[in-house]
């Protein structure tokens, strides 16, 4: 019976379909542990070994990690939510309520707000963590720069993000938000200089082409405004954030793994 | 290398594998990257135009307010919900007021019993002509023009051009209707 069974294992493991898949077989010699872990496109973003430096949860609370963690999250349950949602003045604020209402396990909206607040306060803590551990000091200094742009982002994704359920909350936030846009120095129309920017008596900058103008897609927050902060929610920032992110972490591993010594 | 002891020595002769030279490569490379230079400004350029619309599905901004002699003296707030939009008489002419708070954006309310604009979220307060006296607002709220129709001789209200009274131009003569 038992040698049956090994019998047939030895046909699986010995057939070319397994082969083509699993190329290094069984990782029994620290040679095919490395191979495996190298040669695997999700393994081998992280390192084939852990230092001990990195699992000390005392020192690093493991918070820039609950942070990605998060941003997993919301990409999963933000993603479900997109097949409900239509971002037109019409439908934004009833598909929310039919979000929770009509759609079993509708508490994924909650889910995915509850989330945001949690990612943004985690990349606080993460920020604050780095700091009192003085994980920024040189060579560390360029990816303190990262993690600050990161930063900025997320507060940009709870921007765009809020936006979208369309409601009296949304609406003036996003009007007193973006307001402050017309204030851009040269850029805005309430801003400094730009009366500077004109060639003989037209004016450059006006109420249709400005920061504000470009932020809004309009004079007002309207129908424009909500479908560019949804395409800038779902796909722009989160491109340039994945993009970021992966020179963050690259810069952790190629500095010897987190919490490592200087 | 050269024999002479105080003269520099000589280059090699000009090398070139089928005509390609340092001097054709410098200038292909310089062709090329400048090339690349200009199409990657140009995509740039393009992708910012894209951004600014041409035509925009808001609804128009000019209107026609009624006939002069159905506003008494005072703050008429008819078109308020539908323009956003006060049209205001004194004794020597008629303005129309923005409705928007010039603070942070949201819309004040008129307060007829203590005969003032009062903005609701943080307070920001106008005298019936517009000018703040209280709260964050910095400026006054913005005058929009004002006319008369030639053809019906009611009052016409265009939003999208606006008066402000810190730059001097509410004695612009379409910033208010005379003696009305």
């Amino acid at each position: 019976m038992g040698s049956r069974w090994r019998d047939i294992q030895q046909a699986i493991v010995s057939s070319q379909l397994w082969k083509s898949i699993f190329r290094v077989g069984i990782p029994d010699t620290n040679r095919k542990r490395v191979l495996a872990m190298l040669g695997n496109v999700v393994l081998h973003l992280h390192p084939v070994k852990t230092r001990k430096s990195g699992v000390k949860m005392r020192y690093t609370w493991c918070a820039g990690g609950v942070t990605f963690f998060l941003f997993l999250v919301l990409t999963f349950t933000g993603l479900l939510l997109m097949f409900y949602y239509r971002p037109t003045v019409e439908y934004a604020f009833v598909d929310i309520l039919d979000l929770r209402e009509q759609v079993p396990f509708g508490i994924m909206r909650e889910v995915h707000r509850w989330g945001a607040h949690a990612m943004v306060i985690s990349v606080w803590i993460h920020m604050f963590r780095v700091f009192m551990t003085g994980s920024y000091k040189p060579p560390r200094e360029f990816n303190w720069v990262i993690g600050v742009i990161l930063l900025v982002l997320t507060l940009l994704l709870s921007f765009t993000g809020y936006l979208l359920p369309w409601d009296q909350l949304a609406i003036w936030a996003i009007t007193v938000g973006s307001n402050m846009a017309s204030a851009t120095p040269l850029l805005g129309i309430q801003g400094p200089g730009t009366s500077l920017l004109k060639i003989g008596d037209i004016q450059l900058v006006t109420s249709t082409n400005d920061a504000r103008f470009g932020l809004l897609g309009g004079r007002f927050v309207g129908a424009g405004a909500l479908l560019r902060f949804y395409v800038l929610h779902c796909v722009g920032i989160p491109l340039i954030a994945a993009f970021l992110m992966a020179v963050h972490f690259w810069r952790v591993r190629k500095d010897g793994g987190i919490s490592g010594p200087v | 290398m050269s024999t002479a002891p105080n003269s520099l020595p000589t280059p090699p002769e000009e090398l070139s594998l089928d005509g390609v030279t340092r001097r054709s490569t410098l200038k292909w490379m310089t062709l090329a990257w400048t090339g690349f230079a200009a199409a990657t400004a140009a995509g740039l350029t393009a992708t910012m135009r894209f951004l600014f619309p041409n035509v925009l599905f808001e609804p128009p901004t000019r209107f026609k307010a009624g006939d002069p002699s159905t506003y008494a003296l005072g703050v008429d707030e008819r078109w308020k919900e539908k323009f956003g939009v006060w049209i205001v008489r004194d004794t020597s002419s008629i303005y129309a007021l923005v409705a928007v708070c010039v603070h942070l954006g949201c819309t004040p309310n008129w307060l007829a019993a203590q005969n003032k604009f009062k903005c609701p979220c943080h307070g920001s307060g106008y005298y019936v002509s517009g000018i703040n006296f209280e709260g964050p607002a910095p400026r006054p709220l913005e005058r929009a023009e004002i006319g008369i129709s030639a053809e019906d001789g009611q009052i016409i209200v265009d939003k999208a051009t606006r008066y402000l009274y810190e730059r001097g131009q509410w004695t612009d003569p379409k910033a208010f209707v005379k003696m009305a």
